[in-house]
């Protein structure tokens, strides 16, 4: 019997045990809307919240890092800096948590990065089932991430006054050891578990309006489709829908030096495709000059290539790109055109 | 201390040589005669301190590398700006080599057809004078070099020695000529007339400005050279080297891990590529 009983009441004071050993990264009020941030106070930790503004990668790869330092003086020298310190993630969604595992493949694939994995390596994640949609623009359903298959140390499903807490690894158990007292489930909890996870079934909708599955088999045959020159139309092509997606993780390298120019920073900021410049070389020439192509390059790079490259499509559903576009554009509504344009009768 | 794949090893100008108005040529040494270890056709990361760092073809072969390696840069932007106002013994920040180079192995035994562009000698030069060193293992060796204006031809001296071979077939253009200038005038592809192949023993190999590609490879496929048998280096922006920073994706390649260095049938249906 792994599942265990954490009473609600109890989650103030484990916050509270964990802030004293770890970095605690946990869902909090931001105006109307919610963020993941580190918690200073048990009390700010808002487990009820919907969806966050920014993913919770940004407690792995955060918007902008320092990965070297170079001292300049008769020649020069240079550091690098790896910052990471033991980290718990709290109440992370389960889309979130897909994405997890979409980045530590792209950071581990081919040169592994030190600086995500050693953060990754000392990060512990507690997730959280949702037994509602965040709200319209959710399609976890779809894309097969409105609950977790693993990839997190405990995972926690809202019973009513209590959480189920399974858990996941050994590192897991052995934090829930130490910083909770848990008790075993009884069959009355299972019961009270099977209900909740019942009542969640008809609540999440497919907004697809076909398998995911099917996406790069969709988007092979739909790189000249007149959806992307639409999009290009009305994208201001402002990045604000690569800035909150979870596994967007391009980046830019940025060496900055101090005012004594004796010491500079290289710091690796998030950079945007949808942004004009991101693929100009020097001499001007720019491989993705138009907005229509830059929107394809995003969409296929979730729907088809970094599956291609991964074994995992690049888009978890959040709906977080629709929520943030000023002008409307919609990955669901994108992907559902091309589906019916191939698919008429 | 963790390594970081961010952090450069720091390497020595051991010389600067000035080639044109916008090109030098930086010889560079890996501290304790450390070899850069590269294959033709791969890049190095450049990093300036403080300033910032560049993506640069390696211009010398491995069969000349001596403990040195060399590169040929155009004065463009903030890096290579800082870059040519160096001097011999300045430090700089080598990451690499990183990429996919040319394959020399699958082109022993064959006539090579070399066509750079202008500033696309570069990377191409590190071929050649690899083929060069290993003359015997290789057939004809044809080398059409274009580029603006003959103040702009890069390398002369060696120019000069693959001219006087006779186991080099060499011809040069440029667009537009001087009062000097008694060569061939107009664009790369009047060269091609000039040479015949034998097309199914022919490796042809391209690098230049974006707007070249089209018409070289009209030529090299015209040929009757096949697709697999016809190599380009393309040039795209890169922040990372490693495949993860997102710059140099060509739909779903990645310039810096599956290229720099292409066939043309591998990209011939990538629409990003050309």
């Amino acid at each position: 019997m792994r599942l265990r009983i954490l009473p609600k009441e109890q989650v103030p004071e484990v916050v509270c045990a964990l802030m004293a050993d770890y970095r605690v990264w946990g869902p909090k009020a931001k105006g109307p809307q919610f963020a993941f941030e580190p918690l200073y106070d048990a009390a700010e930790m808002r487990l009820d919240y919907n969806i966050s503004i920014l993913s919770p990668k940004v407690a792995l790869q955060p918007p902008e890092e320092r990965i070297a330092v170079f001292r300049m003086g008769d020649g020069f020298t240079v550091e690098p800096v790896v910052d990471a310190e033991p980290t718990v993630i709290f109440g992370m969604h389960t889309c979130d948590l897909h994405s997890l595992s979409l980045l530590d493949r792209a950071f581990s694939a081919d040169f592994p990065d030190a600086h995500y994995l050693e953060r990754r390596n000392q990060t512990l994640v507690i997730s959280m089932e949702c037994l509602q949609p965040c709200d319209e623009h959710s399609f976890c359903k779809s894309m097969g991430t409105w609950t977790a298959d693993g990839g997190y140390d405990l995972h926690l499903t809202d019973i009513g006054d209590a959480y189920t807490v399974h858990v996941g690894t050994e590192r897991g158990a052995a934090l829930l050891d130490k910083y909770a007292q848990a008790r075993p489930a009884t069959d009355a909890d299972m019961r009270r578990l099977n209900e909740a996870l019942s009542a969640k079934w008809p609540r999440f909708t497919h907004r697809l309006n076909f398998d995911s599955a099917e996406l790069p088999s969709l988007l092979a045959t739909a790189y000249d489709h007149p959806v992307w020159a639409e999009l290009g139309e009305r994208c201001l092509a402002c990045g604000s829908c690569t800035n909150v997606c979870p596994t967007c993780y391009c980046f830019n390298v940025i060496d900055s030096p101090d005012l004594s120019l004796t010491e500079a920073v290289r710091l690796r900021r998030w950079d945007s495709c949808q942004l004009d410049e991101f693929a100009r070389v020097a001499s001007g020439e720019n491989f993705r000059e138009a907005r229509a192509a830059r929107q394809r390059h995003r969409m296929f790079r979730k729907g088809k290539w970094l599956y291609e490259r991964f074994g995992a499509l690049g888009c978890v559903g959040c709906g977080r790109c629709i929520r943030a576009c000023l002008v409307h554009i919609n990955i669901v509504d994108t992907f559902n055109t091309i589906h019916a344009s191939q698919h008429r009768r | 201390m963790i390594e970081s794949i961010y952090a450069p090893k720091i390497a020595r100008l051991a010389e600067v040589r000035p080639m044109t108005e916008l090109e030098k040529l930086f010889v560079i040494e890996l501290p304790n005669g450390e070899s850069l270890g590269h294959q033709p056709g791969q890049f190095v990361m450049l990093a300036i301190p403080g300033v910032g760092e560049a993506p640069i073809s390696i211009s010398s072969s491995p069969s000349r590398s001596n403990g040195r390696f060399e590169l040929c840069v155009r004065r463009m932007g903030d890096v290579t700006g800082a870059l040519h106002r160096m001097n011999p013994g300045d430090y700089v920040g080598i990451r690499g080599p990183f990429g996919h180079g040319f394959p020399i192995e699958q082109m022993r035994g064959k006539d090579m057809l070399f066509a750079p562009g202008g500033l696309g000698l570069a990377p191409l030069r590190s071929l050649i004078n690899q083929v060069l060193d290993e003359r015997g293992s290789f057939g004809r060796v044809i080398i059409l070099y274009g580029a603006k204006r003959p103040a702009e031809l890069l390398f002369r001296d060696e120019l000069e020695q693959w001219a006087a071979r006779d186991d080099v077939e060499f011809h040069v253009t440029v667009d537009r000529g001087d009062e000097t200038w008694t060569g061939n005038i107009g664009v790369i592809t009047t060269l091609f007339p000039k040479i015949t192949v034998d097309p199914r023993n022919t490796v042809a190999v391209t690098c230049g400005p974006p707007i070249m590609y089209r018409f070289v490879l009209m030529e090299m496929l015209g040929k009757g050279i096949p697709e697999t048998q016809i190599y380009l280096s393309l040039e795209r922006r890169m922040k990372c080297g490693l495949a993860k920073c997102g710059h140099c994706q060509i739909n779903h390649l990645y310039a810096c891990k599956e290229g720099p260095v292409f066939t043309y049938a591998q990209i011939k249906n990538v629409p990003e590529a050309l």
